[in-house]
């Protein structure tokens, strides 16, 4: 199988093209990475995340697939049980459910399933959520239908540098995981990336920005207005934690709860609807956990319970800076 | 009008009801030691299954899908398969799991409740029974990539029921088969039901071995009672799929002789006169008919080998029963590799509740 070696290099570096960083540092670093989804190879991906992967490392490890999204989610999970690390790439996450049979019925059981016989080493991409004026079933955020099924890692990078580290530690765990990439972001930042491939570690929040007056606690694209948010009410006076979730599944509640402890509210920010997201999972975390902390109760700020609007409308659906804003001034008050 | 394609599906059948041949036999007849071999396995099959359905009716094994009928192309799967070879079963594949070398013990402890059975050691690389139907077809197509990825010289035999051809997962894998040219063999065990709908519902195509032209590859019918039929196919499949020339689709024609599983009860929808003409078709007696007539088995030698596969079933049933279930908090240990610092605590709860066992 084709192998690339592959120099250490710094670059000023979008979302998007960390994801793609990541995937060249992966597949040169081991032969068992494969790469399949639908465009993916010739064109590159329609979000240009895998360009450049068939030119380096061939057709045999980067496979255009027919247009099939259980299909694609079932035979990563074949490829899987053979010892291959399989990166599949759903264009679009509204697409994903095509494939949910697969991922929750065979890639989260397979190991207990089989007592450890054979496992699902792979990683099942998609990019999520709105603000890019997509089409119908192109912006919805439904991490919380995969944060609830037991064996899967859900796993939402917020940067360009999270994005590198956070894939590259997805394709190594043994483990299935579900990385879900915020389109809103994909191209909105530039950082600096090192592609020296050392990964993130999953499971783990990432404090953001320290503070003492109120846990913010988000992730993927909005932890960009939580941040924005938290500079307003510095100038107001108060010092706000910021935290990135970054693995929502299974959730790293001791820094939750350590930061809630400290600071005595908390406010949850995420895109995706309110009923049954995954705030309520951490909103319940802190209720059991760090009840006696709270001098006021936690907060949600997140899309509303319903369709998720069409483009002219989506702006009144995500989380804006004010709403944050507004939020934390509700919790300070109390 | 040009007319661009047209199709032909074959049906292969050498033994009439009666064991007696048709016409010439594939060479295949000629391995007298290959075709006792699969007699032993069918009948130690059908010997298992009678036992599992008792064990379930006496409250020792829980709800239990019957082999009976699939037993013929079972054995002829499990013969035609190299050891390297990976099998994809659905969960009516108890001969090919016995020549796999799946245990009776393990069998006993999957459909028993226990995650063990299906912790194979003896076919590490084969994938556990599937019960959501057809999406073991994605699986096959997975395994079957990864070999050609790999170069390897190996194949995969995926099996499906006549009602898993109706759904996306069958459909879709039998297509990538086709689009990528892969080494695997897919027999669709035809035993026209599912649970209680007929064949005849589950599509308006005269067979299901056609669905393989609209995928670009060969479909075959053969008669899944018919043990020289059925392995002479597989034989050829798998020799296709090591050669390097791609995926086949057979039909095997069979009849389901048992209910769906013990819970259902097949008298609410079939008549007792289909179940007997189906009877007179049973490929196990099929065989032994031909095995005497051509002086290979005698009537003693039927009597120890349905002692020798009892013996071995029960002593299955006894080490079986003798296990201990595993302690509760394995519920948890099998789910990650390492578990994750955010479940110890459920773990301990499960520990501390069950406090007195091993956990």
């Amino acid at each position: 199988m084709s192998q690339a070696k592959r120099s250490i290099e710094t670059r000023d570096v979008t979302l998007v093209e960390a994801v793609n960083m990541a995937l060249h540092r992966a597949m040169a670093d081991d032969a068992n990475v494969v790469v399949l989804g639908e465009d993916i190879a010739t064109n590159g991906g329609v979000f240009r995340a895998t360009v450049g992967l068939k030119e380096a490392f061939g057709f045999k490890r980067v496979m255009d697939t027919p247009l099939a999204e259980n299909l694609i989610a079932g035979t990563a999970i074949g490829m899987a049980t053979q010892g291959l690390r399989p990166v599949a790439e759903f264009q679009f996450m509204g697409f994903i459910y095509a494939g949910m049979e697969q991922i929750v019925s065979h890639a989260a059981r397979m190991r207990n399933r089989t007592r450890g016989r054979l496992h699902c080493p792979l990683v099942f991409r998609a990019p999520f959520g709105g603000g890019i004026h997509a089409p119908e079933h192109h912006s919805e955020s439904t991490e919380a239908l995969f944060a609830h099924i037991p064996g899967l890692r859900v796993v939402i990078p917020s940067s360009p540098q999270r994005a590198y580290g956070l894939l590259l530690a997805a394709i190594r765990n043994p483990d299935p995981v579900v990385f879900l990439e915020p389109k809103r972001i994909y191209r909105a930042v530039t950082q600096s990336v090192e592609d020296n491939g050392e990964a993130l570690p999953l499971d783990t929040c990432f404090t953001l920005r320290e503070g003492d007056d109120v846990t913010l606690i988000t992730w993927g694209a909005c932890v960009q207005e939580t941040l924005q948010a938290a500079d307003k009410l510095a100038e107001q006076g108060v010092s706000c934690e910021v935290i990135d979730v970054a693995t929502v599944s299974p959730l790293d509640r001791e820094t939750l709860l350590c930061s809630v402890a400290k600071t005595g509210r908390a406010v949850i920010v995420h895109e995706a609807c309110r009923n049954g997201g995954v705030g309520a999972e951490v909103a319940a975390s802190i209720a059991e956990g760090a009840f006696l902390d709270l001098q006021a109760p936690v907060v949600r700020v997140t899309g509303y319970d319903t369709i998720m609007p069409y483009y002219r409308n989506e702006q009144y659906y995500l989380p804006q800076v004010e709403d944050i804003v507004k939020a934390v001034e509700q919790v300070i008050a109390l | 009008m040009r007319q661009i394609h047209e199709f032909h599906v074959d049906s292969t059948r050498y033994l009439d009801d009666h064991g007696k041949p048709l016409g010439a036999l594939p060479p295949q007849a000629g391995n007298t030691d290959r075709v006792l071999a699969a007699y032993r396995n069918m009948v130690l099959a059908r010997t298992f299954d009678s036992k599992a359905i008792a064990l379930q009716r006496t409250g020792k094994c829980g709800t239990y899908p019957s082999v009976l009928g699939h037993e013929v192309v079972g054995t002829a799967i499990g013969q035609g398969m190299a050891k390297s070879d990976v099998f994809v079963p659905y969960y009516r594949d108890q001969a090919a799991h016995l020549l796999r070398g799946v245990s009776l013990t393990e069998l006993l402890l999957y459909w028993g409740g226990d995650e063990r059975g299906s912790a194979w050691r003896k076919c590490p690389e084969d994938l556990p029974i599937s019960v959501p139907i057809a999406t073991q077809c994605c699986h096959a197509v997975g395994v079957a990539a990864a070999m050609k990825i790999r170069d390897e010289n190996r194949a995969v035999v995926c099996c499906i029921g006549d009602g898993g051809t109706s759904k996306g997962d069958f459909l879709e894998s039998i297509n990538l088969a086709g689009a990528w040219h892969l080494p695997v063999v897919f027999v669709v065990i035809n035993n026209q039901w599912a649970i209680s709908t007929p064949r005849s519902l589950q599509s308006g195509a005269e067979t299901i071995a056609q669905k393989a032209i609209s995928a670009g590859l060969p479909g075959h019918i053969v008669d899944g009672n018919d043990y020289f039929a059925t392995v002479e196919a597989l034989d050829a499949a798998l020799g296709r799929a090591h050669g390097g020339k791609g995926a086949t689709v057979i039909e095997a024609v069979t009849y389901r002789l048992g209910d769906h599983t013990t819970a259902d009860d097949a008298t609410r929808y079939r008549t007792a006169e289909d179940l007997k003409r189906a009877w007179e078709k049973d490929g196990i007696k099929r065989l032994q008919n031909w095995l005497h007539d051509n002086g290979h088995w005698s009537p003693d030698k039927e009597k120890s080998l349905q002692a020798e596969c009892k013996q071995t079933v029960e002593r299955a049933v006894e080490e079986y029963l003798a296990m201990e279930a595993e302690p509760p908090t394995a519920m948890l240990d099998y789910l990650f590799e390492t578990l994750p610092a955010a479940l110890h605590p459920q773990r301990e709860q499960i520990a501390s509740k069950y406090r007195g066992g091993d956990v």
